[in-house]
């Protein structure tokens, strides 16, 4: 029997027991729509971690100030200690320093109270310099960016971000109208176009000022110099190294330290991903684990059922002996028949992971990114725990002598 | 009709089974089923074995249709040394050379009536033109040229027997064995049945007819009875031409022996 009248044969065999093969598929339908899903779930919240995180800027460098030791020998963690100053940043502008940065925005941050007429806002308020616009990739969608001449004047006003902007003054255009942040009355010049949230912040949630205005009016005397993080930009994905290196090399000579000792942190998107993803990454994984044990679950339901098919077409299968069937076409007709099974649940199933995934992202608000590879890698891990499955079944019809298979009755 | 004039004396016998014994083992208990049949059937034959219920028949019949091999004995079929053969071998010659037809018809219900009858050609490696003109020849000749794309449940008992013997009859074989093939038909049927087989040997088929009615074992030319896995010829002749071939045929004769005798007494060619 040639293999077109081997697959002819299994089919009928399948399609003469519609709803029995219907539940078989089921089994495995669900764990590969399981499977697809979970990966496509893990893999939407990477992308999302990856997206929030280019959005910090491109071929960006960030750096925090390291770990301080209190007098009691107590360590904290990053950013805790204040070794990162405005000479930091001045040093490393310099393109004999670091020939390989594009550009340096230092940022000098606390959290203030903003008030406009009767709404009171609290947020980040930032200090820094005309450089952050482009380090940090943003646009303003009305008024203007801080300016160098703002910066040098130590000028009185101020950049909202979208968010900020709302809440003091409504749906009202901010630019032109004032603000109070800690006693000093700056003025509003522009607004932030929307970018929504990164890793480490809300980003429409902050105001720009001059970081002169924000050293002389808002910080305390005792951090005057102190910056909270230092973006270097590299010139390309390609100088982002070198960059790296020349960041290090200058703060560790400025802060007069080894790497050892080092008292910064410096971090790169690349990192920044690793970090955010990792937890990602494992839940993905068990959720992955536990849905292949789904999809072995629904093997041995094949099995089960193969095995049901054996004894209950005993006769049938007597008769296709008696009248020629080798063993070796018997075993072919029951294996093709279970390793049908498990192709037809697991092409289903992943017909219902993409259902799935168009659904789920309007249900759970949570992005699903499907992959070819995993789905074709769905499909073709069916197919095997369906000849898996058949088996031993297919090997016990092969086995079954015809006389006994056509006595029963 | 023109019978082809059939010579045995100067051809190989289509079944030669010497001393053929069948031992069954159910944990300590040897139970013999066959306890040395020898028996040859010749081209063109219509034999009837007749036996009651437990007399080895189905054991017999198993044996002759290359389902089981024997425990000891020599059996060729057709010149073909069938004994000693493994399960491949056996599906091989049960595919050319043996047409069945059960007491149960042993159709498969989803198939059509010429998907039934095609099967053994399947099995065998014909393609599928070829097997589609076969088996809707096959079904003419057994009157059922209007039913070719019917599903046994739509057909009556007699007529899925005569789909059931049209697919006996596809692969043209060496040899028709037929088991209680009437058994589960009404009087009608069971005379269109026969009728049928009748037709065949006229167009000379070999037909072994196995049966524990005595009417249907009338109708073969040669009748034997198996009692207790031993064969006793009771109409030896042969397609009634006025010769006795009884000779020729070196049945194992057994005098109807008394109840609980071990010992067969095997008859052999003068």
């Amino acid at each position: 029997m040639n293999l077109r009248e081997t697959v002819r044969t299994s089919w009928e065999g399948i399609r003469s027991h519609q709803l029995r093969s219907v539940l078989t598929m089921l089994g495995i339908l669900i764990g590969v729509a399981a499977v697809i899903l979970t990966v496509g779930l893990g893999q939407g919240a990477q992308a999302q971690v990856a997206a929030s995180i280019d959005k910090l800027g491109s071929n960006l460098l960030v750096v925090y100030p390291g770990s301080a030791t209190t007098t009691t020998g107590v360590r904290g963690g990053r950013g805790t200690a204040s070794t990162l100053t405005t000479r930091d940043a001045t040093a490393l502008a310099d393109p004999t320093v670091a020939p390989d940065v594009a550009a340096v925005a230092p940022v000098a941050s606390s959290s203030l109270a903003l008030t406009a007429g009767a709404s009171s806002w609290s947020t980040s308020v930032v200090g820094t310099t005309p450089s952050w616009q482009e380090v940090r990739s943003r646009t303003v969608s009305s008024g203007r960016f801080i300016t160098q001449t703002d910066l040098d004047q130590g000028n009185q006003v101020v950049v909202l971000g979208t968010t900020t902007a709302t809440q003091l003054f409504g749906q009202r255009n901010p630019v032109g109208q004032t603000v109070t942040i800690g006693g000093s009355t700056v003025t509003v010049i522009g607004e932030l176009a929307s970018i929504g949230s990164s890793p480490t912040a809300d980003e429409d949630d902050q105001a720009i000022v001059p970081q002169t205005t924000f050293v002389s009016r808002l910080a305390t005397t005792a951090n005057r110099t102190t910056l909270t993080t230092i973006y270097v930009q590299a010139k390309s994905q390609n100088a982002l190294p070198a960059a790296y290196q020349e960041t290090d090399q200058a703060l560790l000579t400025l802060h007069g330290v080894t790497a050892q000792t080092s008292d910064v942190t410096i971090a790169s998107q690349q990192s920044l991903l690793q970090t955010a993803t990792a937890t990602d990454k494992t839940l993905t994984v068990l959720l992955a684990g536990v849905a292949g044990i789904s999809l072995l679950v629904g093997g041995l339901g094949v099995m089960n059922i193969m095995l049901v098919s054996v004894t209950e077409r005993i006769r049938e299968i007597g008769l296709r002996k008696a009248l020629g069937a080798t063993p070796s076409a018997v075993r072919r007709q029951f294996l093709l028949e279970a390793a049908s099974l498990g192709v037809g649940g697991g092409v289903l199933g992943v017909l219902l992971g993409v259902l799935g995934a168009l659904a789920l992202p309007r249900l759970l608000g949570q992005p699903v990114t499907l992959s070819v590879l995993a789905a074709a890698a769905a499909v073709a891990i069916s197919l095997v725990i369906g000849l898996v499955a058949g088996v031993y079944p297919a090997s016990r019809a092969a086995r079954l002598a015809p006389i006994d298979a056509l006595r029963s009755d | 009709m023109s019978t082809v004039e059939i010579q045995p004396e100067h051809q190989l016998p289509i079944l030669d089974l010497v001393d053929v014994r069948k031992t069954y083992r159910a944990g300590d208990l040897e139970v013999e089923a066959l306890r040395g049949i020898t028996l040859r059937v010749h081209t063109g034959e219509h034999v009837a074995i007749v036996g009651p219920s437990g007399s080895g028949k189905s054991t017999l019949m198993h044996v002759l249709g290359c389902l089981d091999v024997p425990t000891s004995g020599t059996y060729s079929l057709a010149g073909v040394d069938v004994a000693g053969m493994g399960e491949r071998e056996l599906a091989v010659v049960r595919n050319r050379r043996i047409g069945f037809v059960f007491q149960q018809f042993n159709l498969l219900p989803k198939l059509s009536a010429w998907r039934n009858v095609e099967l053994p050609l399947c099995y065998a490696g014909v393609d599928r033109a070829e097997r589609r003109r076969r088996a809707v020849h096959s079904l003419e000749r057994v009157g059922l040229a209007d039913r070719v794309d019917h599903r046994p449940g739509e057909l009556s008992g007699g007529q899925q027997q005569r789909v059931a013997i049209a697919r006996a009859l596809v692969t043209e074989p060496d040899l028709i064995l037929a088991d209680e093939p009437t058994g589960n038909l009404d009087s009608r049927s069971t005379e269109d049945v026969l009728g049928l087989f009748e037709e065949l040997r006229n167009a000379g088929r070999t037909i072994v007819l196995i049966t524990h009615d005595n009417d249907v074992a009338t109708t073969a030319g040669r009748v034997l009875r198996i009692r207790d896995g031993l064969l006793d010829e009771l109409v030896g002749a042969h397609r009634g031409d006025g010769t006795s071939h009884q000779a020729d045929h070196a049945a194992t004769v057994a005098p109807p022996s008394p109840r609980g005798s071990t010992t067969p007494v095997t008859g052999t060619a003068p």
